[in-house]
């Protein structure tokens, strides 16, 4: 573990904190009581969460045509909600294993709480293709199980059975890999524990922890096992997505059947998977009170690739009008036409405005390296990704080959509720493990702390804390620590 | 050194003490006080042992678990003596008639296990020639109706027969004492036999018994009134005037090769439109003696969508164009001219095109108009017996005997009902309260009638007052006959026991008459009489008989002794007078106000009488393809002139309008219609109902109500007015897109391009390979193919013979189960009819020269309408079986696209993978929600006896789609197994080919060359559709090819 500390870097972890601090700081959202914001925020997604199972329960009892789905749109919104969250849930492998083979220390921050978002989405994601299912209670069917029936097994050539696979294997992988970086700190929980008396933390996570030691033997085999975990993990990020676009690209309707769905897929995930990253942890750094840890540093790297994966998008989506255009397809040509002129052309609106546009803004540096414009921007782009699914999945079914079977697709209130729900669900489980695990990876994040340093070569403007004591502060005042922060950043050009 | 250790409990057992030896061998150390608590002394001597009571505990506990487990248990109870005809599995056929008013058909029942479950026509017969209509299709479900009277009723309370018949016969018999008025009010009678029963029973008030108690005459003044919702009184006036026989008509469309229609819907309701689509069917053939088809109307009907040349004309102006043309052609024949409107000069290049295109075939022309005008019928008459068509393409010596209503004189009826002149009322088969127009004065006079009897087997708007009603069977119930024409005669049977304690109304009426003899004997004694003397091939009458029940029907030499005929002198000079004052009445015709209405017939639900089926409700239109609803229809340009909206969809309703016309005044959404005329609004008739059952009441609103009775009945209104927008209505469509979209799902050609280059509208699709050469597209192949070496099942779809009625969809639903969803689920795009109809409409102009290609010149005189049945395509590399996870859906060696209903999940991705969108999901449980309660006719245990035993009602959550009627076919390789011989072509037929009265789709095999299919296939015509996507369709279309260069 290099622990080499430049000059020219500036801090991954501001506020001067010791080995001892970020312990502490860690520990303390597990130990110490939840505040008003979490709270609040626990309540609004615990009551969307309530109301997504309202309505889930409602399908399964009524059937699917509790929603707006119909016989020319079989897919909208769940399985628009299920790519999405699938989506969502790529940015946190990518952090976690792409950026630790590439030895990108600033993924410390946020890889737990990004690997933790890839989970809790790709289980939300998870529960559409279930629910889709006009009977759901079947869904085993779709797995290679050995049967009555002899020699009668899944349809291998169907693009759902690769998803089938290839979720499960993303889903056992990032729980794995999730699971593994908590040994460490679940250890530290547990010694704390055991230090203050705390007979539950000290059993619970001492079970949690596999009796991890903190030996070099330990953590030479951790290392081991994360590198292979990650080499594992990568291709999986390709993978994923790439399958899940399969859906559509193995499909002959018209604005599905394109070749460039799978790069164009899982760069459409990465991005609006960073932008999820985004608006997490720019509420937790608020709600968790983790500013020196998340930082503007870790804002702008991330804006960075948005800008990469975004534009990308984007011309992801020009190519797909140029070809469309250029095979000379009629049907394929009116598919685009219909996009973006059609009456859905408003969802293609908000589609190109949030995905292809406002990333843009992130080439100035005073707006990447902006807290509140990050939060917002990376909500539209949220808004946005999930309008691209919708557009490609909608617009391409309601008007496909035959006129006479042209329909619009309308969604009822529990195509609305379960989303909503979804997301409730989502945010219920990310709060509780922002309350029960610790949010920050600290056995690595410690490895890079400035502190062995600090005392040759000065800490200077850059290391300025701007609290010294943030850890006991209440998260209400740290707004003017933000501007400060800001005005910090600025100081430094 | 061991020792032994010494355990102890208690001092007592330490010390092996006196007393707890005694105690050590017992269980309890205490008695227990077993009879305190028992009590009861009795059970001292009761041998139950604790092990009986734990056995009878445990069979208890385990007899009410697994009573409580029971999970719905349908019995299957065999036959203790099983009938020698029924062998369950197998179906029966027996040969019946259709008879519902003015409808008559002959059919086939199919039978299981002894339920009437799917009707088809009867091909042996030389009137329908195996045609059926979608109300014949469908008319095996209101059998099934929970809703129909189980019992006679006096007074609305339910009661029994012999108290009926006691209180009817006395009153009747008082009538026959002491003299009055009897009126028997029925539908036009198809049936020769209950003609003469209504007879019998009029005739019993005549007779000499009834002479009063001095001795002289009572005369007792009883009459039979024929009373049609739709009437066809003017054509008998008009022919009755013109040649002196009051009759309708034989129409032959078969013979004809100029077709003009003004204003008649003959494929559809008009006269014998069984008839008339098969006839149709026959003359449109392609080639060069295809028939050419000029409609003048005002709405766009069925038979207007399917002519070739089609004018759009206001319904007042229908007198002056037949007056025109008649002109037109007397002047080139030299004959004298008719007074005649002036018509603007459009027009009247039309008409004389027309005139001129009659004229060319003449003695092969027809000219028909629907108006119930007999001023309209007289010059049409005119035109036609100048183009001496009678005895060509109209035959009046074999006139059609089914239509027999008489205007005026159910107009007599309601004066004299009104003047309490009528004693009593026997009404049959009529529902007057509901579809007269003067239905109030009908409701007031009914209450001054001393007795009335009403015979409907359902609930109607009629029955609710009158005194008595004895509930008649339904048709699949009875006997009857139908004598459709002169010479022929269709025999139906009861294919299934009453299923209420309903009772024939030809019983009833026998039964007062004081005849002794059932109705089944009376028409075998009509028929030993009538019909067996015409006949030469049996011997005997029982052997004829026989035959006659086995076949269904008979053709017989035509007698002219027929009392349907009446005629009545009727010379040249009366012609020509008749003529002349009709032309003259017809001259004074002019438009009146801003708006006309037509008032029309609906392919699926008629004159409203099968109002209560639910397959019929969820038939779409064929032109508006809409369900579930009546609406104006109007000129979509004039709707976006004010404001009203054009384009409907799930939340796009349609806006509502308040119409005054003949001084009603109705709330009704409008529809767009194409083709409309400019001026006119259409509104079909059927709807409104208030006591038809649940399915039925409260659909739309009564038409009848603004139609106009002045001598006879007439379906067009002028001086109509219509407001603004007062408020908006979903309007359920199957379809909301109306053009192709410069797409050619339909390929047409014209006739003159077809004779020159078959190939010319149908030039091959070829795609470019990955070595840039055209190529065909089934050439290319992502696949490996697999030999097909048994049979591969296939299917032809003439699309010119396809007139879009719509019989097939109910043929369809009825042999497949097929759900009825209701209007709300059909709005949300989600009916399951396996089969559909698209319909299209087109225009000349360029593909690409206009960019908005929904836009469809509205009242163009180019204005095109396509038809296209699309089923499933069973496709040879479908799309819907690579991307089922499940492999539910597979591909048969015979060549069949199947669906493994238990093993689908119910992902979708098929029905989103298919380009024809001809799957349908199972959104809900309809046998069971609730919300399908008042629609879904398996929701109840009546209506689930409709249900076909071969084909499994789908379970909720699962995907289905045409499966190409397999367990026909099934059957049918069986039952060639066993006879251990070849398939022969056309054996067996899918529910939509035998249903299609044009015979437009063809079912085959396709690896028997010499089968109609490979024939089609192998035609010039042939294409399939979508050909460029390379699913391989196993379904050919034949292209469809339009008649028309002039006009």
């Amino acid at each position: 573990m290099s622990n080499v500390i430049s000059h020219i870097r500036e801090p991954l972890v501001l506020g001067d904190r010791t080995v001892h601090d970020v312990t502490v700081d860690v520990a303390k959202s597990v130990e110490g009581k939840a505040n008003k914001w979490w709270w609040i925020c626990f309540g609004v997604a615990v009551i969307a969460a309530l109301w997504g199972v309202l309505c889930i329960t409602y399908t399964i009892a009524v059937g699917i045509g509790s929603w707006g789905v119909n016989k020319t749109v079989g897919w909208a919104w769940d399985i628009t909600n299920f790519v999405w969250w699938i989506g969502i849930g790529h940015a946190g492998t990518l952090i976690s294993a792409v950026l630790l083979l590439f030895r990108q220390k600033w993924r410390m921050a946020i890889n737990r709480s990004a690997e933790a978002m890839t989970i809790f989405a790709v289980m939300m994601a998870g529960l559409f293709p279930l629910l889709h299912m006009g009977r759901p209670w079947l869904a085993f069917y779709s797995l290679p199980l050995p049967n009555q029936f002899g020699e009668l097994w899944v349809n291998f050539n169907s693009p759902l059975i690769w998803d089938v696979f290839a979720i499960s294997t993303y889903l056992t992988v990032s729980i794995v890999f999730w699971y593994l970086g908590l040994i460490p700190d679940f250890a530290m929980i547990r010694d704390r524990a055991r230090v203050s008396g705390n007979k539950l933390y000290d059993n619970v996570y001492g079970l949690l922890s596999f009796g991890w030691s903190g030996k070099v033997r330990d953590w030479a085999r951790f290392e081991e096992v994360s590198l292979v975990l990650a080499g594992l993990a990568t291709p999986l990020v390709f993978s994923v997505h790439s399958i899940v676009s399969m859906d559509f690209a193995a499909g002959i309707v018209p604005g599905w059947h394109t070749t460039i769905f799978p790069p164009y897929f899982v760069l459409g995930a990465l991005f609006s998977g960073f932008a999820m990253v985004l608006t997490l942890t720019i509420i937790m750094r608020k709600v968790m009170n983790l500013e020196n840890y998340i930082t503007i540093r870790h804002v702008e790297s991330m804006n960075f690739i948005i800008i990469l994966t975004g534009s990308l998008v984007g011309s992801a989506y020009i190519t797909e009008l140029f070809i469309s255009w250029y095979s000379g397809v009629e049907y394929e040509q009116y598919a685009f036409i219909n996009r973006a002129t059609g009456p859905y052309y408003w969802a293609y609106t908000i589609m190109m405005t949030c995905n292809v546009l406002s990333p843009q803004l992130f080439w100035f540096k005073k707006i990447r390296n902006s807290f509140i414009i990050s939060f917002v921007m990376s909500i539209f782009i949220n808004i946005g990704m999930w309008f691209e699914r919708f557009v490609i999945i909608v617009t391409s079914l309601h008007r496909d080959y035959l006129p006479s079977s042209w329909t619009m697709f309308h969604p009822t209130f529990v195509d609305i509720g379960i989303f909503v729900g979804t997301i409730g669900i989502f945010f219920t489980l990310f709060l509780l493990f922002a309350r029960v695990f610790p949010v920050i990876a600290q056995a690595e994040t410690k490895s890079i702390l400035k502190e062995g340093g600090s005392q040759y070569y000065g800490n200077g403007s850059n290391a300025t804390p701007v609290k010294e004591d943030g850890v006991t502060e209440e998260p209400g005042e740290s707004e003017d620590g933000e501007d400060s922060e800001e005005n910090n950043t600025d100081n430094e050009q | 050194m061991q020792r032994t250790k010494t355990y102890w409990k208690s001092t007592e057992e330490l010390e092996n003490k006196e007393g707890f030896i005694e105690q050590q061998e017992k269980e309890f150390p205490e008695k227990i006080p077993v009879d305190e608590f028992l009590g009861d002394e009795s059970l001292n001597d009761s041998s139950t042992s604790r092990r009986d009571f734990l056995k009878f505990l445990g069979f208890s506990v385990g007899a009410a678990t697994l009573a409580a487990c029971e999970g719905p248990v349908n019995k299957a109870v065999p036959y203790l003596n099983k009938p020698e005809e029924i062998t369950p599995g197998v179906a029966n056929w027996y040969a019946s008639t259709y008879i519902d008013g003015r409808d008559y058909c002959s059919v086939l029942v199919k039978t299981r296990e002894g339920r009437p479950i799917h009707v088809e026509g009867n091909t042996l017969s030389a009137v329908t020639q195996g045609a059926v209509n979608a109300r014949v299709q469908g008319s095996v479900l209101p059998l099934y109706d929970s809703g129909r009277y189980k019992a006679p009723s006096t007074a609305g309370e339910e009661t029994s027969w012999s108290k009926v018949d006691g209180d009817i016969g006395a009153k009747l018999d008082k009538i026959r004492g002491n003299g009055g008025t009897v009126r028997v009010l029925s539908s036009s009678l198809a049936s020769c036999s209950t003609r003469a029963a209504i007879h019998e029973f009029l005739n019993s008030f005549q007779s000499a018994d009834n002479a009063g108690s001095e001795g002289e005459e009572v005369a007792v003044d009883a009459k039979h009134i024929i009373y049609d919702a739709v009437s066809s009184y003017g054509i008998r006036k008009a022919n009755a005037a013109s040649f002196g026989k009051d009759v309708v008509p034989s129409y032959h469309f078969e013979k004809a090769r100029t077709i003009v229609s003004v204003g008649a819907d003959f494929l559809s309701n008009w006269v014998a439109p069984i008839q008339s689509m098969h006839q149709y069917g026959e003359s449109r053939k392609v080639g060069q003696e295809m028939s050419m088809h000029i409609q003048f109307e005002a709405n766009l009907s069925l038979t207007g969508s399917n002519a070739d040349t089609r004018i759009p004309v206001k319904p007042s102006q229908y007198g002056a164009i037949l007056a025109n043309i008649y002109n037109e052609i007397a002047t080139l024949k030299t004959r004298p001219q008719i007074p005649a409107a002036q018509v603007s000069g459009e027009m009247i290049s039309s008409i004389i095109a027309t005139a001129s295109q009659l004229l060319q075939n003449e003695g092969k022309s027809i000219l028909v108009t629907g108006s119930n005008n007999p001023d309209h019928q007289i010059i049409a008459n005119g035109i036609n017996s100048m183009l001496d068509n009678y005895g060509n393409t109209i035959d009046l010596d074999n006139p059609n005997l089914t239509l027999q209503s008489d205007d005026a004189a159910v107009g007599e009826l309601i004066a004299d009902m009104n003047a309490g002149k009528v004693d009593a009322l026997l009404l049959y088969n009529v529902n007057p309260a509901y579809s007269l127009p003067n239905a109030e004065e009908f409701k007031s006079g009914l209450k001054k009638v001393g007795t009335s009897i009403s015979f409907a087997g359902s609930p109607d708007e009629t029955v609710a007052l009158v005194n008595h009603v004895c509930p008649d069977h339904h048709y699949l119930e009875a006997w009857n006959d139908a004598n459709p024409t002169p010479g022929h005669y269709s025999l139906g049977q009861p294919t299934i026991a009453p299923l209420g304690k309903t009772r024939q109304a030809q019983d009833s009426l026998l039964l007062w008459a004081g005849v002794t003899a059932s109705y089944q004997d009376f028409i075998k004694k009509y028929w030993k009489e009538n019909v067996f003397t015409k006949q030469t091939t049996s011997l005997t009458f029982t052997s004829f008989w026989n035959q006659c029940l086995h076949d269904g029907v008979v053709g017989v030499a035509a007698g002219t002794d027929d009392d349907a005929i009446v005629e009545n002198g009727g010379g040249e000079d009366e012609t020509v007078n008749s003529l002349m004052s009709a032309a003259v009445a017809v001259q004074g015709e002019t438009a009146e106000g801003d708006w006309e209405l037509q008032l029309y017939e609906k392919t699926g639900i008629g004159d409203g009488t099968h109002a209560n089926n639910p397959w019929l409700q969820e038939l779409p239109d064929p032109v508006s393809k809409v369900c579930w609803d009546n609406y104006l229809t109007m000129n979509p340009d004039e709707m976006k002139d004010r404001g009203f909206n054009t384009v409907l969809g799930q939340v796009q309703e349609a806006d509502l309008v308040e119409i005054t016309a003949n001084g009603v005044k109705q709330t009704l959404p409008v529809y767009p219609q194409y083709g409309q005329t400019k001026g006119t609004l259409g509104l079909a008739l059927g709807y409104g109902r208030t006591a038809a059952g649940k399915t039925g009441n409260g659909i739309g609103q009564n038409a009848y109500s603004m139609c106009s009775f002045n001598e006879q009945l007439h379906y067009q209104v002028g001086n109509v007015s219509v407001s603004g927008s007062v408020g908006k209505y979903q309007i359920a469509t199957t379809q909301t897109h109306h053009t192709m979209m410069g797409r050619e799902p339909v390929r047409a050609t014209t006739l003159e391009e077809f004779m020159g280059d078959p190939k010319a509208g149908n030039p091959d699709v070829t795609i470019a390979s990955s070595d840039h050469k055209q190529m065909k597209a089934e050439e290319l192949n992502l696949w490996q193919d697999f030999d097909r070496p048994g049979h591969h099942w296939g299917m032809s779809i003439d699309l010119n013979a396809c007139i879009g009625c719509g019989a097939c969809v109910i043929g369809c639903g009825s042999e497949n189960n097929v759900s009825v969803v209701g209007k709300d689920e059909v709005a949300r795009s989600r009916e399951m009819q396996w089969i559909r109809i698209d319909r299209y409409y087109s225009s000349d102009t360029d593909k690409h020269g206009s960019l908005n290609l929904q836009e469809i010149p509205s009242t163009s005189e180019n204005l095109e309408v396509s038809f296209q049945p699309i089923m499933c395509q069973h496709c040879n590399h479908a799309p819907c079986e690579t991307v089922c996870p499940v492999a539910a859906t597979t591909h048969s060696n015979d060549g069949l696209n199947q669906m493994a209903y238990n093993r689908c999940v119910g992902t979708k991705f098929c029905l989103n993978n298919c380009p024809y969108k001809v799957r349908r999901f199972n959104w809900f449980s309809y046998q069971n929600d609730n919300k399908f309660a008042n629609v879904n006719p398996a929701q109840d245990d009546m209506g689930r006896m409709v249900l076909n035993p071969d084909v499994v009602v789908r379970s909720r959550g699962v995907m289905e789609k045409c499966s190409m009627c397999i367990q026909r076919i099934q059957a049918g390789k069986l039952t060639a197994k066993k006879e251990g011989r070849k398939i022969v072509d056309g054996e067996f037929q899918t529910a939509c080919a035998s249903a299609c009265p044009t015979h437009a789709i063809t079912f085959g095999d396709k690896n028997n060359p010499e089968s109609q299919v490979s024939k089609n296939e192998a035609d010039p015509r042939s294409y399939f559709l979508l050909e460029e996507l390379d699913v391989q369709p196993t379904v050919n279309y034949m292209i469809k090819v339009r008649n028309k260069d002039i006009v």
